[in-house]
């Protein structure tokens, strides 16, 4: 499909007006979530269906790409966080409905039906499982068939960690064809490419429609066992949402269905993974739309910089706020009370020890993704330098200067306000500046869970293995780190009483 | 005052049997060595402890946490260095007590003005932190504090305690005559023989939580209880005056 028809653009602009006018566009329903996982082709679809959708104008797009693996984008699927994501039938049958005999979109549709989930037709391409070895290993150990790898146990594998798990992956592909390999590591599926062009890994697992194929020189063998299941190409989507935007619906798959073979696919992701283009182009390009020039897309890279660096700000600002107004508290109650104060403080250093990214992800089934769940973790995981250090800071305020308040016979309020907490203003602002400056950077991860900021384009480097993007997100974050610590430096000459400096 | 209190921490204890009584208008001081339990006497009169067994009064009312806010409200109470917030100026800790019964802002200021002058404190001074002044200088902070409500009673714990020599006999002078001014009811500990000697219409000797002599420091000197007191009184002329008790 390289234009739009006249007549479509028509109902676009009709529909839109219509929508307007009923003030639906304004509604927080007006809004389609697309999701995506975490690699380059699931965004490059996950752009262009937002980019139909937008089109259409019967819902706003909200992009809620980069969700991660298979189990955590479904879910958020399932639970009504994102409405639609790229999937493929294989995953479907194999990994979440665990029914390898549903083949076809149609039986996985029937299947799907009971908990609220619809999917497209395919999209016109296969994305299925491959090893891969460099073309010239492959002519030197002649190596045509997967099954010829069994003539070469010393060869070294790195897979993704998915694919070393699933049943329908390393350990099933090994029981049919009785491999044995010398080495079979996890590592990234970016970095693995890396590792193979560079001869450190000899067989990796590759997406038959991976961009880097044809232009690292891999060769991809023969299955010739028929092991690996198809993986076409599909949109899963919430019935809800078709049913209610279903001229959309109908868009998204008259516009994709049939539409993409595997050279283009493959042709669209190397064009994001190994030309550096820009997702939102790449999908641009499919849909025939303008191909934004270079002036333009710097200009555009500058926007969507400033737009996550409000995003950051706003994770960053609103969390250490939360974890001020209870951590403060929390820090009182623990140096009045010593021993609910021990109890609470453990608690929120258990809450510490869990990895920021474990935290993150256990926020997906209590409150979905995006902003709100990232807020509440950042907050959790902000909230023990405050209230410890204020804990810490009341407990080491001189007795005799606590017994005097009362022999003044201050009130409680006007003894905390006024003596204890100035007097431990040192301690509680080092805590605050700690949670701000640690927060700027574990704000990043929030990115994981759809909620935005720097992150996203890490994510997104991480996925299309492009350094310049991961550091457009690390460097940022890194320079708002060391602002806030400047920013604390003068908040300190304010907020602790001249007397104590 | 303090009838039959026993206090103790841990096993031995910090009071044993203690009884005195004050006379109201007059200075006493209670006089011992570290550890002799003096302070704790003053902790339970202002209900910052409570005793173990007895009972201890202030103008008859028996001190216990229902009384305790009632009865500091007659009582100032000055430690040693002053025990001033460092957070704020000389004037705000000497405002506190005023500002926590919400008089209004032009009778604090005239109130602590009248201080300054009693106390021979320089105005300017008043605009600084604890640590911008000396310790003399806190330690007059610290009485003003404590008279800014004009309390009938004043308890000082070591007040000149931190001070070298000189200026601990300059604020010796200084409180005498104060006393005296301000006819209140006065407890002073201390473990300096001179200072009890200059200040107290009455001494009682301390050791060991035990009351060892109760008079005028002419009862102590010429009639002993003891062999302890004339030891006491005659040991110290070998101290140090600058030494720091603990209380």
């Amino acid at each position: 499909m390289r234009a739009l028809p006249r007549s479509t653009l028509g109902g676009v602009a009709l529909g839109a007006l219509l929508m307007s006018a009923a003030g639906v566009g304004a509604a927080p329903d007006g809004v389609i979530r697309v999701g995506s996982k975490s690699f380059t082709e699931s965004y490059i679809l996950a752009e262009v269906a937002a980019q139909i959708i937008e089109q259409v104008g019967e819902a706003r797009a909200e992009r809620r790409v980069g969700l991660g693996g298979t189990g955590l984008t479904y879910r958020a699927l399932e639970s009504g966080a994102i409405d639609l994501y790229p999937e493929y039938t294989g995953t479907l049958a194999r990994v979440l409905l665990k029914d390898g005999s549903l083949e076809t979109p149609e039986a996985i549709r029937e299947r799907l039906a009971p908990s609220g989930l619809t999917l497209s037709g395919s999209l016109g391409f296969a994305n299925t499982y491959a090893l891969a070895v460099r073309a010239d290993t492959a002519e030197r150990l002649g190596l045509r068939t997967i099954g010829d790898l069994a003539r070469h146990p010393e060869l070294r594998a790195a897979f993704s960690s998915g694919f070393l798990e699933r049943e329908d992956g390393w350990p099933g592909l090994r029981a049919r064809y009785g491999l044995t390999l010398a080495r079979t590591d996890v590592m990234e599926h970016a970095l693995t490419y890396r590792a193979i062009a560079s001869g450190q890994v000899d067989v990796m697992d590759v997406f038959s429609t991976d961009g880097q194929l044809e232009r690292l020189k891999l060769r991809l063998l023969d299955d010739d066992r028929r092991f690996f299941p198809d993986y076409s190409a599909v949109l899963l989507a919430r019935r809800e949402m078709t049913e209610r935007y279903p001229r959309t619906w109908a868009r998204l798959r008259g516009a994709l269905e049939g539409r993409l073979d595997g050279a283009r696919m493959a042709r669209l992701n190397a064009m994001a993974d190994l030309d550096g283009r820009r997702v939102s182009e790449v999908a641009a390009v499919f849909l025939g739309g303008a191909d934004p020039a270079g002036a333009g897309r710097h200009r555009e890279m500058l926007a969507e910089l400033a737009a996550l660096t409000v995003d950051h700000l706003v994770l960053v600002l609103i969390s250490v706020g939360v974890a001020i107004v209870l951590g403060l508290p929390m820090g009182i109650v623990a140096a009045r009370y010593r021993r609910v104060g021990q109890l609470e403080l453990s608690a929120i250093a258990m809450l510490q020890t869990v990895p920021a990214l474990a935290l993150l992800m256990f926020m997906i089934p209590l409150f979905g993704i995006g902003q709100g769940p990232a807020l509440v973790a950042l907050s959790l995981y902000a909230l023990l330098p405050i209230a410890r250090n204020t804990y810490a800071g009341l407990i080491a305020i001189d007795r005799t200067l606590l017994e005097i308040a009362g022999v003044l016979r201050l009130a409680a309020l006007r003894r905390l306000l006024r003596i204890e907490l100035p007097l431990a203003a040192i301690a509680i602002m080092a805590g605050i500046k700690t949670a701000a400056v640690t927060t700027v950077g574990t704000a990043t991860l929030a990115a994981f869970i759809g909620g935005g900021g720097y992150g996203a384009l890490i994510v997104r480097g991480l996925a299309l293995d492009d350094t310049a993007t991961i550091l457009a997100g690390a460097a940022p974050a890194a320079a708002m780190a060391l602002a806030f610590h400047a920013l604390f430096e003068i908040l300190d000459r304010l907020v602790v009483p001249r007397g104590l400096r | 005052m303090v009838d039959e209190v026993t206090k103790r921490f841990g096993a031995a204890p910090a009071l044993d049997a203690v009884s005195l009584e004050v006379r109201p208008g007059a200075t006493h001081v209670l006089l011992g060595s570290s550890g002799s339990g003096k302070s704790t006497v003053l902790r339970l009169v202002l209900g910052l402890t409570w005793p173990d067994a007895g009972s201890v009064r202030v103008d008859g009312t028996l001190v216990e946490p229902a009384t305790r806010d009632g009865l500091l409200a007659r009582m100032g109470y000055v430690v040693q260095d002053g025990g001033l917030y460092p957070h704020l100026t000389a004037f705000d800790n000497v405002a506190l007590a005023a500002e926590a019964q919400r008089w209004p802002r032009a009778r604090i200021a005239a109130r602590v003005g009248e201080l300054a002058d009693l106390t021979g404190l320089d105005g300017d001074m008043l605009r600084r932190y604890p640590r911008e002044l000396s310790g003399g200088q806190r330690q007059r902070v610290g009485l003003m504090r404590a008279l800014m409500l004009d309390p009938p009673i004043l308890l000082l714990d070591e007040p000149l305690g931190a001070l070298d020599p000189i200026v601990r006999a300059e604020l010796q002078e200084q409180l005498g005559r104060l006393f005296a001014r301000l006819a209140k009811t006065v407890v002073l500990v201390t473990h300096d023989i001179r200072e009890a000697a200059r200040l107290g219409h009455t001494i009682t000797l301390l050791t060991a939580g035990r009351v060892v002599q109760h008079g005028t420091f002419a009862d102590l000197a010429e009639r002993p209880a003891s062999p302890f007191v004339t030891q006491f009184l005659t040991a110290q002329t070998l101290e140090s005056p600058g030494a720091r008790p603990g209380g």
